[in-house]
């Protein structure tokens, strides 16, 4: 089996610009990525997607091109396709490739795993047609699919680049059904300060909004009382705007009230997490490096805390000048001369965050549902049933699934997880972190035995 | 047979064929598989092994697992895969309930 001075988990910003880092300072860097081409979720397939499309998705897109350069580089190995599904005793790492298991050792791993969306349950968004914003930009940028007759439900800054780009490709949404209020951007004034130093974001945000509003695509604010109806199928959003109540016909309906750390590996490793109050998610801790509490293991980018893409850039960086810094390749006084770049640059790409967090609070419905909604989209959980177990006593997210099997469907609770701890601490009076997560234990993603059996030969005489 | 599908494509590859649950489609060779069904008109991939609601692509990221079906009789998130020629994809366990509705 071959050793590495690091492995990195995801080929995204965070893990590509790390990787560069690495290889420059002469570590031996594999990067492993489940995708058929670097870019993570934000550059996703940029390396051929640029040319043909990236007009539609804008210059923060095809900036990608630069990491993915950066990327080929003699002392970088990127297995693509590669699912990580353990990864054990500082380091062994556990991965599919190509229908056959295989094995690596790390001195060093970098997780950089990105970000999820945000669960939002609401009646209705389990039906075939209802999808995540996130989704409907991976359509748009890998396969240059668009949705015809899309309505978008929720908050934040995604909703209006995805909306932005629907107009530029010439398919605007049907409506934009937006559940930030008045209030939430007054509140979001103390913040301002930090937002006008990340002028940059706010320049776009209005850019954005006026792209949206000349395309004339109807725009409800304050909605409350969301439901996607539906035979069997999204055929229409159901909400009351400012004392009306709509109903907008629509085949698809893309949700997203952002975006929150991917912690699946690290959990699994047993790294601690804290609850963020300010973006509403578990982040890990990890300090200014991104080494966690673990030995040898970092975090980098929206997997330690939602920060964007060109933060995620910067995190990456400081992660492997650490790397190097541990591993003996890189003085002290060299790696913080090195750093002063990227960590200044790191503290104005997250000075507008707390005004976009207090500006888009995530939709208060889809925080704590009412009884009927599924929580657990695998094992058909309802928000009553959770409610009922609290009631009977259960007081944390690892006892739902003996109570009903919450969070034990094949997305080993991704997409349910969150909600669970905000509903029984709801319930029970607890803060999220005494209600605490899910336990999260290998294998992360499914492997089949036949993909076992394959496991390469040396591989395995290794690991004995 | 060409079924109307709420999206639209942008781009035109070589196509191949696959079957799905019975029918024919042609898809786009290499294209990402969830993609190019749900372009091919398809919005139904499966049905929950619970309650038997029917389930299609959600994250595209490979993280929801709704959109699961079965490939050559390897159960594959469908947003994971690319398309290839002659693929025969059946949503998965089709005939497993796990709970009788009672």
């Amino acid at each position: 089996m071959s050793r590495r001075d690091l492995v990195i988990i995801g080929a995204g910003p965070a893990g590509m610009a790390a990787a560069a880092q690495a290889a420059d300072l002469g570590l031996s860097v594999t990067v492993l990525d489940e995708q058929p081409h670097a870019g993570g979720q934000i550059y996703r397939d940029v390396d051929r997607i640029a040319p043909i499309r990236g007009g539609i998705l804008g210059p923060d897109f095809t900036h990608g091109t630069t990491l993915t350069a950066a990327m080929r580089h003699d002392a970088i190995v990127h297995l693509t396709g590669a699912v990580v599904w353990a990864i054990e005793d500082q380091f062994r790492i556990s991965y599919t490739r190509g229908g056959r298991g295989a094995q690596i050792e790390a001195d060093r791993i970098l997780l950089a795993t990105g970000a999820l969306e945000r669960p939002m349950p609401l009646p209705g968004w389990t039906l075939p047609g209802v999808m995540t914003a996130g989704a409907g930009q991976i359509l748009l940028k890998q396969s240059g699919i668009l949705a015809r007759n899309a309505v978008l439900v929720g908050s934040g800054p995604l909703l209006y680049l995805i909306a932005a780009q629907m107009v530029r490709a010439g398919t605007p949404p049907v409506a934009m059904v937006e559940t930030q209020s008045r209030g939430d951007v007054m509140r979001a004034a103390p913040h301002m300060g930090g937002a006008l130093r990340g002028w940059r974001y706010l320049a776009k945000g209005l850019k954005m909004l006026a792209e949206i509003t000349r395309a004339r695509v109807p725009r409800y604010t304050d909605a409350t009382g969301i439901a996607i109806e539906g035979d069997g199928k999204a055929e229409a959003v159901r909400f009351t705007s400012k004392g009306r109540s709509h109903r907008i016909a629509c085949d698809t309906v893309f949700l997203h009230h952002g975006v929150v750390p991917n912690t699946q590996a690290a959990r699994s490793l047993e790294v601690s997490h804290r609850w963020d109050a300010a973006q509403h998610c578990f982040v890990p801790l990890a300090d200014e490096w991104g080494q966690t509490d673990k030995d040898g293991l970092f975090i980098a980018g929206d997997g330690a805390g939602i920060g964007g893409a060109k933060a995620a850039e910067c995190a990456g960086k400081l992660a492997a000048l650490e790397v190097a810094h541990q591993a003996g390749r890189l003085p002290l006084a060299e790696r913080d001369r090195f750093a002063a770049a990227p960590r200044a640059k790191l503290e104005s790409e997250l000075a507008a965050r707390p005004f976009l967090d207090a500006a888009y609070p995530p939709c208060a419905e889809a925080l704590l549902p009412d009884d009927k909604t599924l929580i657990c989209r695998c094992e058909e959980v309802t928000a009553g049933d959770i409610r009922g177990y609290a009631k009977l006593g259960c007081i944390g997210p690892n006892q739902t699934k003996a109570f009903g099997r919450a969070g034990m469907g094949p997305c080993q609770g991704r997409y349910c997880g969150l909600s669970v701890t905000v509903l029984l601490a709801d319930a029970t009076g607890q803060t999220a972190d005494e209600t605490g997560y899910y336990r999260i234990r290998p294998p992360i993603k499914p492997v089949t035995l036949g993909e076992l059996a394959a496991m390469d030969d040396n591989t395995l005489d290794a690991a004995e | 047979m060409k079924t109307v599908s709420p999206f639209l494509e942008l781009e035109d590859a070589p196509r191949v064929e696959v079957s799905f649950d019975g029918r024919t489609l042609s898809l786009p060779t290499g294209a990402n598989l969830a993609a190019s069904m749900l372009a091919a008109g398809i919005d139904v991939f499966r049905n929950t092994p619970v309650s038997g609601a029917p389930r299609a692509p959600f994250c595209m990221m490979g993280a929801c697992f709704e959109c699961l079906v079965d490939i050559d009789g390897i159960t594959r998130q469908a947003c994971m895969v690319e398309v290839t020629e002659g693929m025969l994809i059946t949503p998965p366990h089709s005939a497993e309930v796990r709970h009788e509705p009672s």
